[in-house]
């Protein structure tokens, strides 16, 4: 004790007081700067990472962290003093019941918005789950109209639904088709038999006639659905100038491989609306003769704009999938950020009102600025793409094209 | 209009059958001896099918080749499953097994969900779309091997219970356990060899499918509770009704896939079920269990 005590005097000189002093001071000033760091701003981010749609899920979540790592590497949301955003994740387990749990434990968690959750069943259950909290809930897919139509002040949508989805491929293939000499006047519709594939049927049987396209028949499947030789054989005898499928990823993945077994080939191509895989570039590059020619009315970016460039490189070198749920994902948490960024307070009553007077225009999707009327995206719009040469390419609308449209598609 | 198709038809669904059968096979053989339902026979499907692909993937194996390889792995695999995990857990009591293999499925596809995401994978084999052309219907090279090849091993497991000491030992603790004890066969040894064989013919299933299928954690659902249906269909722990129920739950489901459209193709393989059960509780082969 007392040689401890003896060599802290005999260390006692000038320049130690000095050094000591701003070490005391350094310390003492510590909790003063740490309570000038801002506290972080939590966001939701709610999908399907496990169950039947867990490769979308998954797929969501990592476009939305990747913008998320970029506004925070940027210096974060700089009208809250650099606040770093802070993902609290969640599982919907592809149930509609678990998700609205997990909305429950989101607002608990103190997020101040939630972004996903990629299904529209989901989505019909977390909206309203999140109504109760008073939590914006910025849906990222969802394409069902009713989503955005229950009045819910909390509920906005980023992408294009359901109606405009199909108004939009109508006029596309109106007018693809018109300048091919109306190679298409008849259609088979492949649907799975979920909310998405069986409203996608109707309002397709509803709409094809009036754009000169005979419905021939509309065949549904369940999903996960084993074996599509039943649907080919039944394409291949009544012989259409064209088939429109609607369903998820697996399944349209084993309807173009059987379609090409059974050497089942139609005159004008295969019009996909929504089509699981007809927009996924690990798609065409694995089947390119099953992919190759296939066009898809879906979402998808733009692929003109510099900064689409740089998302596409970035996601190429994680070696991801370029889908278009990391698409909307990435897309959804820039939205978010600027709405964190204008918001009076971090509050969520506050991001609420600056998510409805959003105007934000610097995206990778082929929008305009964004606008929400009764919680829609009215600058949202899909893209038609086209697989060629094993690439999947923009054909329509013009201005955001990258490639000319195969159609009718070559044969032989 | 579908009358021309109505060959072409029972043609797809006898080869898809055939795979509903050799899905089946192993999960009866677990039956009939161990009186286990075993809820991760789907799991172990999905693991044989990735197993099958990365050897096609990374080491350019070939799924009818790595058959060769994989039933053996997957019979030690089954074996040790049962000797360290379930066995220990039975205590006597079936729903034990029951509790357990239900656990091991949440575990395995938790953990592959975990390992290898959910990306969809399948391969590209160079045989991938070429087809025999009967006339009627082009039917793929791999579910033509698919389908004689689940013969062959419907054959092969039927030969192994009918003319080994090994078959003859499992159809013993299968009848009368404690008997056969007392005449010296190693019950718990012959128990963990039935799991073995069972899990083998699991991935002797899934080498024949991978060609003409996708892979995910979840895709064993997809065939699992069809595998159950044939099973009880067949009667419980007999081989030759897991084939035959097999077979003709394929042509039941693309049949009515092909009348009332494929969203209710399903129907018909439930519907054969329930008046199987209402009318037949033992399975089409049942007495021969």
């Amino acid at each position: 004790m007392s040689r401890r005590t003896m060599r802290i005097g005999s260390g006692l000189t000038r320049r130690n007081v000095v050094l000591g002093a701003a070490g005391a001071a350094a310390t003492l000033g510590m909790p003063g700067i740490l309570t000038a760091q801002p506290a972080n701003l939590k966001i939701g981010i709610l999908h399907p990472v496990t169950g039947g749609l867990a490769y979308e899920g998954e797929q969501c979540r990592k476009g939305a962290l990747l913008a998320l790592e970029e506004i925070n590497a940027a210096g974060g949301i700089k009208s809250k003093g650099g606040a770093k955003i802070e993902a609290v994740l969640a599982d919907a387990q592809s149930k509609p019941d678990v998700g609205a749990a997990e909305v429950d434990r989101l607002a608990e968690a103190g997020v101040l918005a939630i972004q996903g959750p990629f299904a529209s069943g989901i989505a019909l259950a977390t909206t309203q789950a999140a109504a109760k909290h008073n939590l914006p809930h910025l849906v990222d897919v969802g394409v069902v109209d009713q989503i955005v139509t229950r009045g819910l002040p909390n509920t906005f949508r980023f992408a294009p639904g359901f109606g405009k989805i199909t108004g939009f491929a109508l006029d596309a293939l109106q007018k693809i088709n018109t300048d091919a000499g109306g190679a298409a006047k008849t259609a088979f519709i492949v649907h799975e038999d979920g909310a998405f594939g069986s409203g996608m049927a109707k309002l397709l049987n509803e709409k094809l006639p009036g754009i000169g396209i005979q419905v021939m028949q509309t065949l549904s499947h369940p999903s996960p659905q084993r074996d599509f030789t039943n649907i080919a054989l039944q394409i291949r005898q009544g012989n259409p100038d064209l088939i429109i499928p609607s369903n998820y990823k697996n399944e349209f993945i084993l309807m173009a491989r059987t379609l090409q077994q059974q050497r089942v080939r139609p005159k004008a191509g295969i019009y996909a609306l929504l089509g699981g895989a007809a927009s996924n570039v690990a798609f065409a590059k694995q089947y390119p003769q099953a992919a190759e020619y296939i066009m898809d009315c879906n979402h998808w970016y733009n692929p003109t704009k510099e900064l689409s460039k740089v998302f596409a490189k970035k996601v190429a070198d994680k070696g991801w999938d370029l889908t278009y749920e990391l698409m909307l994902n990435y897309s959804c948490m820039r939205v978010l950020a600027d709405a964190l960024e204008r918001a009076s307070e971090p509050s969520r009553a506050a991001v609420t009102a600056a998510l409805a007077s959003s105007t934000y225009g610097d995206h990778i999707m082929p929008y305009g600025p964004t606008k929400f009327v009764n919680g829609q995206n009215e600058g949202a719009q899909p893209a038609n793409t086209q697989i060629l040469k094993g690439s999947v390419e923009v054909i329509y609308p013009a201005e955001f094209a990258s490639a000319k449209v195969a159609f009718p598609i070559p044969q032989g | 209009m579908l009358g021309g198709l109505l060959v072409p038809a029972v043609i797809n669904g006898l080869a898809l059958g055939a795979i509903y059968a050799l899905t089946a096979l192993g999960l009866t053989l677990i039956y009939g001896v161990l009186h286990i339902i075993n809820f991760a026979h789907g799991s172990l499907l999905m693991l044989a099918l990735y197993a099958a692909l990365f050897l096609y993937t990374l080491g350019g194996v070939d799924p009818y080749v790595a058959i060769l390889v994989l039933m053996p792995a997957f019979f030690a695999a089954g074996y040790v499953l049962q000797r360290l995990v379930i066995q220990p857990a039975w205590h006597g009591r079936d729903e034990n097994v029951l509790l357990v293999t239900l656990g091991l499925a949440i575990v395995i596809d938790n953990l592959a969900l975990w390992l290898w995401t959910s990306t969809t994978r399948s391969i590209d084999s160079r045989y991938a779309f070429e087809v025999v052309d009967l006339g009627v219907a082009f039917i793929p090279i791999a579910k033509l091997v698919g389908f004689f090849g689940a013969l062959a091993f419907g054959a092969l497991l039927w030969a192994l219970m009918t003319f080994t000491d090994l078959g003859k030992a499992i159809r013993a603790v299968a009848r009368e356990r404690e008997g056969a004890r007392l005449v010296g066969v190693r019950v718990e040894h012959i128990y963990a060899m039935t799991f073995g064989i069972g899990t083998a013919m699991v991935a002797a299933a899934a080498c024949l499918l991978l060609p003409t299928f996708y892979v995910t954690p979840q895709v064993g659902y997809a065939f699992v509770l069809v595998a159950f249906t044939t099973v009880v269909l067949g009667g419980m722990g007999s081989f030759p009704g897991a084939l035959f129920a097999g077979l003709l739950l394929g042509v039941v489901e693309a049949l009515c896939g092909l009348y009332l459209g494929e969203s209710l193709g399903q129907i018909g393989i439930f519907v054969v079920f329930i008046l199987m059960v209402l009318f037949r509780p033992t399975g089409l082969f049942g007495a021969r269990a």
